[in-house]
């Protein structure tokens, strides 16, 4: 399977969880979570505050250690925080991984470089731009709003998204928080093409996003609490 | 599959999340220039404050030079060490660095090496105008300068190690300082031991020597160690 060059078409993964269990203290965050999600795939997170989206997330992203159970790739058990799971998995958490005295713009190259992607300044404008942040880019962080901090973590996917098979794996919670319905439409084009590229989400939302790629959905309300 | 991914994570060389991390936090600590200049103003601060409260026994403050400005020099860096990971922290970057493509380890390196060029370095650069102060002659002052050299990194070292340990904990500050200040003593021993030496007219290079095992000794372990203790918090 290295790259041959025999084949064009984007490589086929699987990502699945198998009976993850997570506790704190005595309380069982979440219990007995299994699903399976292949290339051009996203999977839906949906629950109530407190639900444990955000940990089932991060228990993904590979940041959380499970209690029980295991996360596969390619059927094979994922070591948290291995070389090849920092490679593949992309996390937007409900911070933004802003720093504030750092622009828009600076903040965008510093994600990226940390994601060890590089990014042309035409590129760099571009994304900014399509995320309507073009004006602002140049503005500290501290001083964008929620839903302009929320549009930086857009361009960061939007660079990324032509880096694969880095980063395929988009790991985003509550991605649509503060933003307006522009900029929800932007991330559902987003999602879209990224699914189209052969890539895999999960995401925690509220929201009903018009995916044409086919979604699973998992509640987390919906699983049994002891 | 898993091969072809790991072919694309080799190819990220430690030493470019090292300098990645490096210029990200040397980057940050220019943008907020008032936490190093407050750090250094402290320490200059505290080190006066000393004849003050004395007066101006020029033998006995010659004698509790060494000391003083050690003690300041700790105290100054303490003040710096949420600025390695709790910051960070707070705004989510940690999970970024944890989930880099670089190797962890080789990223804490860059954040330690960069912690000790704000906050130490400017340290030991200063040192010998505050020995001069307390009447320390210039053989003095280079060893003073020296000692600093080698053990102001070592702080960071230990000190990224505590600030990692104490991510997210409640009143983490005052736990960090309990936690690090005593692994700070043997540190403050050789060094203000060395200084001492050569006030006396012993050659100081049996401690500075011992600094400078620490130090490499720690530049071997600690990066791995502050990696370690970043994922454990992050859990």
């Amino acid at each position: 399977m290295m790259a041959s060059g025999a084949s064009v078409s984007p490589a086929i993964h699987t990502l699945a969880a198998n009976g993850l269990r997570l506790e704190r203290g005595s309380r069982s965050i979440f219990d007995g979570v299994s699903f399976t999600v292949g290339s051009g795939q996203a999977l839906m997170l949906r629950g109530a505050n407190g639900s444990g989206k955000t940990s089932l997330l991060r228990t993904l992203a590979g940041l959380t250690l499970p209690d029980a159970g295991a996360v596969m790739w390619d059927g094979a058990v994922l070591k948290p925080l291995a070389a090849e799971w920092r490679g593949a998995a992309l996390y937007l958490g409900h911070t933004n991984a802003l720093k504030d005295d750092l622009s828009a713009q600076e903040n965008l190259v510093d994600a990226l470089s940390i994601d060890g992607m590089e990014a042309s300044q035409p590129a760099q404008l571009d994304a900014l731009e399509k995320v309507g942040l073009l004006e602002r880019r140049l503005v500290l962080a501290r001083r964008l709003s929620q839903g302009q901090k929320r549009r930086v973590g857009l361009a960061r996917l939007l660079l990324a998204r032509a880096q694969m098979p880095l980063k395929s794996l988009w790991l985003l919670d509550e991605p649509t928080n503060a933003l307006d319905e522009s900029g929800v439409s932007l991330f559902t084009r987003l999602i879209s093409d990224h699914l189209d590229n052969g890539g895999m989400a999960c995401i925690a939302t509220h929201l009903e996003l018009k995916l044409a790629a086919p979604t699973n959905e998992l509640n987390l309300d919906a699983l049994v609490r002891n | 599959m898993i091969a072809r991914q790991t072919a694309v994570a080799t190819t990220f060389a430690p030493e470019h999340g090292f300098l990645v991390a490096f210029a990200r936090d040397v980057r940050l600590a220019v943008r907020s220039k008032g936490e190093v200049i407050q750090a250094l103003a402290f320490f200059v601060v505290v080190v006066s404050l000393f004849p003050l409260a004395i007066g101006p026994e020029s033998v006995l403050l010659k004698r509790i030079a060494p000391g003083v400005v050690w003690v300041a020099a700790l105290l100054s860096v303490l003040l710096t060490l949420p600025r390695i990971l709790a910051s960070d922290y707070a705004d989510g970057t940690l999970d970024q660095l944890a989930l880099s493509v670089y190797p962890l380890p080789a990223i804490m390196a860059g954040k330690i090496v960069a912690h000790w060029l704000m906050a130490g370095l400017p340290l030991a650069l200063m040192s010998p105008l505050r020995g001069f102060q307390f009447g320390l002659e210039s053989r003095e002052l280079v060893v003073l300068y020296a000692s600093l050299m080698l053990g102001t990194p070592v702080l960071s070292m230990i000190g990224a190690i505590g600030a990692a340990l104490t991510i997210g904990v409640r009143g983490g500050s005052i736990l960090l300082a309990l936690l690090v200040l005593p692994l700070y003593i043997p540190v403050l021993i050789f060094g203000a031991g060395a200084v001492e030496q050569a006030m006396v007219g012993i050659d100081a290079s049996a401690n500075l020597s011992l600094l400078g095992a620490i130090l490499l000794l720690g530049g071997l372990v600690v990066p791995f160690a502050v990696a370690v203790a970043v994922k454990i918090s992050l859990d």
